[in-house]
C-alpha cells in the first residue's frame, strides 16, 4: 500500500502511448485465409486461446513458409480489453519474420517490453499483465498446431485455474520470470484465481488438484534452491553469476577472506602485522559490516584506524561490493 | 462533445445546490456545536436541511435521520450494529440479503460470516430480482436482519420493497434497505413502505460527494459505529459537515421535485437510447423497462469485452461503466450478470449506461451514433463474433 494505491484512479493513465495507439489502430488485426496462404506460398495456421466466458480470447493466424519455417504473415482477432488488443497486435508483429521455433520463445515480457515508450516504464499496470500472457500462450498453440504436436510439448498441460484456463507451467514460469511473491501478483499477471477463486487455496466451492498458495511456495523454494546452487557454483573471484550482496554470510566470508589473502594480508605481513575476520553482520542500511581484529604490529599501529583501515575497505569495495564496511574491534 | 452516462456512479452537483453550500465555507464556518455566534449562525440552515431530508423520504419527527459520510458507511453501520446488538449476546445469529447487493452490504455480510454469523444470500431471477417466497422461506426464529436494496445499481431493477417490508414487519425481523439508487428516481416514502433502516448518499442525486445518511425508525436499536463525541445526539460523532449537509438537504428537495420529470423526460431519453441499442444485432438489456428506475440500462454487447467498449466510448467523449464503478479496476466479470444466470459468454460484455435529469436529447443522439460505431469497430476485431455485415454497412 502506498499513496498512489490509496488514491486509486484510472488504470488507463498507466498505459503507454504505444498501447493507446495500438488500441485505437491495431496494425495486424484481421484474418488470413487459405487463399492468402496459397498466394504467399505458405501454410495457414489458425490457433485459439482463452474463451469469452473468461473475459479474454485471442485467435492467431500465421502463414508459415514450410521450407524455412519462417512466419511470413501474422494477424490476430481478439475478444478482450484494449490491452488485450494492443498485446495481441504486438505479439503478431513480433512473430513476423521469425521461425516457428524462434516465435515460441517470445514471452509475455517481450510483448510488454515492446509496447513500452521508454525502457524503464512498464507499458501497462500490473493487473493488466495477463493480457500479454494470453499472447504468449496463443503462440504456443499456433506452434503446436504447425508442428503437429501437443501444446503440452511447449508447456505443462495441467490446468490450475479452469476459469481463466491457466496452466501449471505458465504459473510457474510467470512466477520465475517476474520474481512474483504474492498470490495477488500471480492473479494480476495470469488471471489465475481472479474468478471463482477455487484455485487459490483449499476450501473454495470446488476442490482443485493444485492450489496457487502451494505452487507459489514450492516455486519460490525452487528459486531459492537454484539461487543457492548458483552461489555455490560461483567462483571466488570474478564471478558475474551472483552479486556479492545476494550471497549467504558464509559465502561472503569466503570471498572476503580470499580478497584479503591475495591483496591485503601480504602487505600487512611485510610490516609484521596481520588481521583476522571476527564476524560479518548485515547492517539495517543494506551494508555488510565486517568486524576485524588487527594482529601483530598492526594492533598497536596508529594508522590502523585511518589509512590502513581505509585501504582495506577500499580494496574490498572495489573487488566485491561498495556495500562493505570494515569495523575494527 | 462530452456525454456523461455514468450517473449511477455519481452525478453532477446541481448548481442550485452548490450555490446554497457556498456561504458555509468562508462566511458561516463556525462549528455548529460551539457556544458562540460563529457556531450558532449555521443552525437555521442545518435545521432546514434536516427538514428537507425528513420531508424527502416522509419520515416522522420521532424517527432519526443520522448524517453519515455516505451510504457505504450507513450500510456497514447497520449490519455491524446488528452483530453487536443481537448476535454477540446469542439472541440471533442470522442475516438475510441478496446475491446482487452493493459490496457495502455484501462484503459487510461476508465479514460477519467470518465472525460466525449465518448469512443467506437470496438468488435472483433472470431480471435480477429476488422472489419474495424465497425470502419468506429463509426467515427463521434466529433471523436478526433482512437487508435488501431498493433498486439495483447495475440493472436499475426495482425490488418488491413494499412486500419485503410487510413480510419483515409481520415476522418481527428488522429490515434495512440500501436506497442509494432509488432516491431521486422513484418515490421513497417510509410511511408507505415499512423499513427500519434506510441508507442513501447525496452524490447520487446531484448533491455533494462524501455525505450521506441513515434513516432509523423510531425505537429501533443501533449501537454507535464511532465512539467519542456527542454529535447527532450521540449516535454518530464527528464535527458536522455543515456545507455538505445543507447541500444534501437542498439536493433532496430538488430531487423530489424532479420525480415527475424523471418519470417522463429522463425515461423517454433512456427508452430512446435503449430502443436504438436494441436495433443493433445481438444486444440484450437486463430487465423490463417498467420495473426499472427510469435512468438505467444494463446492456450486454455480444462479442465485445466491456472495458474495450468503455475505451472506445471514452475516446469519443462518452463516460459509461462496465458495472459498479467502485470495482471498475477489478478483473472479474460483472457479478450481477453472473447472479442473474446470464450465459457465461456474456458475463464480460456488460455496459451500464445511466442518465440524469441533466442529460439532453442531443447527448443521447450523439451517444447512439458513437455506440453504433464502437460496436462495428470492436466486433470487426473480435475473435468470438462473426459480425453482421448488412447491419454494419447500413450504419457506416
Amino acid at each position: 500500500m502506498a499513496k498512489n494505491s490509496l488514491i486509486g484512479g484510472s488504470i488507463w493513465e498507466e498505459y503507454s502511448q504505444k498501447v493507446q495507439d495500438l488500441m485505437n489502430h491495431p496494425q495486424n488485426m484481421g484474418e488470413l485465409t487459405e487463399d492468402d496462404a496459397k498466394n504467399e506460398g505458405g501454410k495457414l495456421i489458425i490457433a485459439d486461446f482463452g474463451a469469452e466466458s473468461c473475459g479474454d480470447a485471442v485467435r492467431l493466424y500465421w502463414i508459415v513458409d514450410e521450407a524455412t519455417e519462417v512466419i511470413k504473415q501474422a494477424k490476430f482477432k481478439s475478444f478482450g480489453c484494449g490491452t488485450a488488443i494492443a498485446s495481441s497486435d504486438t505479439m503478431a508483429e513480433l512473430c513476423k519474420g521469425k521461425t516457428v521455433s524462434e516465435a515460441v520463445k517470445i514471452t509475455n515480457i517481450d510483448v510488454e517490453k515492446a509496447m513500452r515508450d521508454t525502457p524503464d516504464v512498464p507499458a501497462v499496470p500490473p493487473q493488466k499483465m495477463h493480457c500479454s500472457v494470453m499472447a504468449y500462450d496463443v503462440i504456443k498453440a499456433a506452434a503446436a498446431s504447425y508442428k503437429g504436436v501437443d501444446a503440452a510439448s511447449f508447456e505443462d498441460d495441467v490446468i490450475v485455474c479452469e476459469c481463466a484456463r491457466v496452466s501449471l507451467g505458465t504459473i510457474k514460469e510467470v512466477i520465475k520470470i517476474n520474481n512474483l511473491k504474492t498470490i495477488e501478483e500471480i492473479t494480476n499477471y495470469t488471471k489465475a484465481g481472479a474468478f471463482c477463486k477455487s484455485c487459490i487455496k483449499p476450501g473454495g466451492h470446488e476442490a482443485r488438484e493444485h492450489y496457487l498458495v502451494d505452487i507459489l511456495r514450492d516455486t519460490r523454494a525452487e528459486m531459492d534452491h537454484d539461487h543457492l546452487l548458483a552461489i555455490s557454483d560461483s567462483k571466488i573471484e570474478g564471478s558475474n553469476t551472483v552479486n556479492f550482496d545476494d550471497l549467504t554470510v558464509v559465502k561472503k566470508f569466503q570471498q572476503i577472506e580470499a580478497v584479503i589473502d591475495e591483496n591485503i594480508r601480504p602487505m600487512l605481513v611485510m610490516d609484521g602485522g596481520n588481521l583476522e575476520i571476527l564476524d560479518i553482520k548485515e547492517g539495517g542500511d543494506g551494508m555488510s559490516d565486517v568486524y576485524i581484529r588487527y594482529l601483530g604490529a598492526c594492533s598497536g599501529c596508529a594508522s590502523s584506524s585511518t589509512g590502513t583501515l581505509f585501504a582495506i575497505e577500499a580494496v574490498l569495495q572495489e573487488k566485491l561490493s561498495k556495500n562493505i564496511r570494515i569495523l575494527p574491534v | 462533445m462530452r456525454v456523461y452516462l455514468d450517473n449511477n456512479a455519481t452525478t453532477i452537483v446541481d448548481p442550485k445546490v452548490f450555490a446554497e453550500m457556498v456561504p458555509y465555507f468562508c462566511q458561516m464556518y463556525g462549528n455548529p456545536n460551539s457556544l458562540h455566534e460563529f457556531g450558532s449562525e449555521s443552525h437555521p440552515a442545518l435545521r432546514k436541511a434536516m427538514d428537507q431530508l425528513y420531508a424527502g423520504i416522509n419520515a416522522s419527527d420521532e424517527d432519526d435521520i443520522v448524517i453519515t459520510s455516505c451510504a457505504t458507511e450507513s450500510n456497514n453501520w447497520v449490519i455491524k450494529s446488528i452483530y453487536n446488538d443481537y448476535i454477540l449476546n446469542g439472541d440471533k445469529d442470522h442475516i438475510i440479503t441478496s446475491e446482487v447487493e452493493h459490496p457495502a452490504v455484501g462484503a459487510s455480510c461476508k465479514f460477519l460470516e467470518s465472525l460466525g454469523v449465518k448469512v443467506t444470500y437470496l438468488p435472483v431471477n433472470s431480471d435480477g430480482v429476488i422472489d419474495v417466497e424465497d425470502l419468506k422461506n429463509a426467515i427463521t426464529d434466529t433471523t436478526a436482519l433482512v437487508s435488501i436494496m431498493w433498486a439495483n445499481n447495475e440493472t436499475g431493477m426495482l425490488f418488491p420493497i413494499e412486500e419485503i417490508g410487510a413480510i419483515c414487519k409481520e415476522r418481527g425481523v428488522l429490515f434495512h434497505t440500501d436506497a442509494v439508487q432509488a432516491i431521486g428516481k422513484v418515490p421513497v416514502d417510509v410511511k408507505k413502505v415499512y423499513v427500519d433502516f434506510l441508507s442513501f448518499s447525496a452524490h447520487k442525486f446531484h448533491g455533494p460527494k462524501g455525505i450521506g445518511a441513515l434513516y432509523i425508525r423510531n425505537g429501533q436499536p443501533l449501537s454507535p459505529f464511532f465512539h467519542g463525541g456527542e454529535h447527532m445526539g450521540g449516535r454518530r460523532s464527528g464535527t458536522l459537515n455543515v456545507a455538505s449537509i445543507v447541500g444534501m438537504g437542498r439536493a433532496m428537495e430538488l430531487a423530489v421535485e424532479a420525480l415527475d420529470f424523471e418519470k417522463s423526460n429522463v425515461r423517454r431519453l433512456r427508452d430512446k437510447l435503449e430502443d436504438a441499442l436494441l436495433e443493433i444485432p445481438e444486444m440484450m438489456v437486463i430487465g423490463t423497462k417498467e420495473q426499472r428506475v427510469p435512468n438505467t440500462i444494463l446492456v450486454s454487447v455480444k462479442g465485445i469485452e466491456g472495458e474495450a467498449m468503455l475505451w472506445d466510448l471514452n475516446q469519443s467523449g462518452i463516460g459509461a461503466s462496465t458495472g459498479s464503478a467502485c470495482a471498475s479496476e477489478a478483473l472479474e466479470s460483472n457479478p450481477v450478470m453472473e447472479a442473474i444466470g446470464a450465459e457465461a459468454d456474456l458475463a464480460h460484455t456488460a455496459l451500464r449506461l445511466s442518465l440524469s435529469r441533466f442529460t439532453t436529447e442531443e447527448e443521447i443522439d450523439f451517444a447512439i451514433d458513437v455506440i453504433q460505431k464502437a460496436v462495428i469497430r470492436l466486433r470487426a476485431i473480435s475473435s468470438t463474433y462473426a459480425y453482421a455485415p448488412e447491419w454494419h454497412v447500413s450504419k457506416l
